[in-house]
């Protein structure tokens, strides 16, 4: 139906997810079975990793740019098992400004989702409103958020409400292509069955082209989900106040002062935060559609 | 009897310039079964979309009781949220039947197709045959009056096929309806149709009418008689006819 939403990047593969958290991945209808693999695969990368690491903190990196890169044994001794050293050091503070960011992010993403449906829901059913605003939506999900910092810092007052409007800014985009793509794509015989028995616009969004695009919707959501964590993050490294400071910030505090330690450990928990997040989308999606939505893959 | 469906010289030309109909007329009343083959591409389809308004004719007219319409499509077109008992309760919600209503019309057309017990299942739980069943009992539900079928068994095997040709005779005596019927299988439009047509390459148009005189109910065993043989075999011809 519509050229313009076919082409672009939808991302309805959703290959962001691994594979066995991926909500279509469920089997017919025998249970999901815990295979030794599922824990061996993600055990053994873990491994490799932290050897890797061991390797560049001792071996590889020059010995006077180590302290760029603190052992992991470091990371944990001072980021994660020191409750509170200092002013700024410790598990401590580094949850205070997680916490701040996480509440950043959850008001963001709430935004978006339902800005970003009613946009969506409103380009689907009115063409003329998806040819005016589609052209901008992809320029401003390409348009760097450092350019339009002065911008937002001028226009809006209040550290929150900006950090919150650079979530939005950032998570949009997959939140709308991904509703919008499953609102249009629904089957054209499926259409006319309520043709048929002539339906109204209304109805045939809320018992057709609704269900119909959740998977869409639910691809979209995960992916403007991690978004949010990456805006959140983004948000309050540029705008910030004293006081407690979101994790972004708190980053950044690390990273000019060399506490390494520190360093690591935020961008771990940060990285954590994102991962529970994703997860949590990924069963919450499960629990939606997981009954009725399968999509194959080949053996 | 008055006609349930009236073609009156209707053709049929898309806005790309392809001509698929051209002066088809014909009538089907209520608890005439009538079944059309022809070759592939030659307008079968289009002549239910327009029965059944989804398009429209751009020669002759079409006239139909439009409020009691029942189209069973080619593919079930189940909708894969839904359960089969809420599939087939979709029509009536859509006509806003009060939901007690729905269910006892929804029960009784599971009932009839044999799916009871099937009623808490996802489609892509279900068989092909089952998802054909449940699109037949979706449409049954507002026991339409004019019943339109698409090449509804086309995908099923042999033996399946059969089957559902006899439940379908059954209903088709049960309710009397008007049929409108497409099949690609000569031996299944002689043993469902009061009257057999057959369609000419594009652009189609009705080239030879065939009565079946074979009283109903009809039972498997007609299939083996020679006058069936027979008759399956003059349908054959002209299709062949229709082709050259
Ligand atoms: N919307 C359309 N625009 C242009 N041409 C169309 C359209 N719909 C159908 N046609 C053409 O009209 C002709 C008849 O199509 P139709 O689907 O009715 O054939 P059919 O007899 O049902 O074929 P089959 O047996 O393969 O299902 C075909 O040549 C097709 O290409
Ligand atoms: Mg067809």
């Amino acid at each position: 139906m519509t050229a313009s939403v076919g082409i672009n990047i939808t991302d309805n593969g959703d290959q962001s997810a691994p594979p066995s958290l991926r909500v279509e991945d469920t089997p017919r209808d025998d249970v999901d079975k815990t295979r030794v693999s599922d824990f061996a695969g993600p055990t053994i990368v873990l491994v490799l990793f932290i050897g890797f690491w061991y390797l560049l903190s001792t071996k590889i990196l020059p010995p006077q740019k180590r302290f760029l890169l603190p052992t992991p044994h470091r990371v944990v001794n001072e980021g994660f098992l020191t409750w509170s050293a200092g002013t700024q050091r410790g598990l401590r503070p580094i949850l205070l400004s997680l916490w701040d960011s996480i509440k950043i992010a959850i008001s963001g993403l709430f935004l978006t989702i339902v800005i970003g449906t009613t946009l969506a829901t409103l380009m689907a059913t009115r063409r003329w409103i998806e040819r005016a605003t589609w052209p901008y939506l992809v320029a401003l999900q390409s348009a760097p958020i450092l350019a339009m910092t002065p911008l937002i810092r001028a226009l809006i007052d209040g550290v929150r409400v900006q950090r919150i409007l650079v979530v939005v800014l950032i998570a949009f985009f997959p939140i709308v292509n991904n509703t919008l793509f499953g609102l249009l794509s629904v089957d054209k015989s499926q259409h006319e069955l309520f043709t048929l028995h002539k339906a109204s616009k209304f109805t045939r969004l809320v018992k057709l082209q609704f269900p119909a695009a959740m998977p869409n919707i639910f691809v979209g959501l995960r992916i403007s989900a991690g978004l949010s964590v990456i805006g959140a993050v983004v948000g309050d490294f540029y705008f910030r106040r004293g006081g407690v400071v979101g994790i972004g910030a708190q980053i950044d505090i690390y990273r000019s002062r060399l506490w390494g330690a520190e360093l690591i450990a935020s961008i771990i928990l940060a990285s954590i935060f994102g991962l529970v997040v994703f997860i949590l989308f990924g069963l919450l999606a499960k629990q939606a559609i997981g009954k009725w939505h399968t999509t194959t893959r080949g053996r | 009897m008055a006609e349930a469906l009236g073609f009156k010289n209707v053709g049929m030309t898309f806005g790309d310039g392809t001509q698929a109909l051209s002066g088809v007329s014909f009538d089907v009343s209520p608890g005439e079964f009538v079944t059309v083959v022809g070759p592939s591409g030659c307008g079968k389809s289009t002549l239910l979309r327009i029965a059944s308004n989804l398009e429209s004719e751009t020669q002759g007219s079409c006239v139909v009781n439009r409020d009691s319409i029942g189209y069973v499509f080619q593919d079930a077109t189940l909708l894969p949220w839904r359960t089969v008992r809420r599939n087939i309760e979709i029509i009536a919600e859509l006509h806003r039947i009060p939901k007690v209503e729905r269910r006892r019309l929804a029960q009784n057309a599971i009932d009839l197709v044999g799916l009871t017990g099937f009623e808490e299942k996802y489609p892509r739980q279900l068989s092909g045959g089952m998802r054909m069943r449940a699109s037949l009992a979706r449409s049954l539900v507002m026991k339409p009056r004019v019943f339109l079928f698409d090449e509804p068994f086309g995908a099923l095997d042999e033996i399946t096929r059969e089957r559902l040709n006899d439940e379908l005779l059954q209903l088709f005596q049960l309710e009397g309806f008007a049929a409108l019927f497409i099949t690609h299988s000569i031996s299944e439009a002689v043993y469902m149709s009061t009257k057999v047509l057959v369609m000419s390459a594009r652009p189609g148009t009705i080239v030879a009418s065939f009565d079946v005189p074979f009283a109903y109910p009809r039972a498997h065993s007609l299939r083996y008689e020679p006058a069936f043989a027979k008759l399956c075999g003059e349908v054959s011809r002209s299709l062949r006819g229709a082709l050259v």
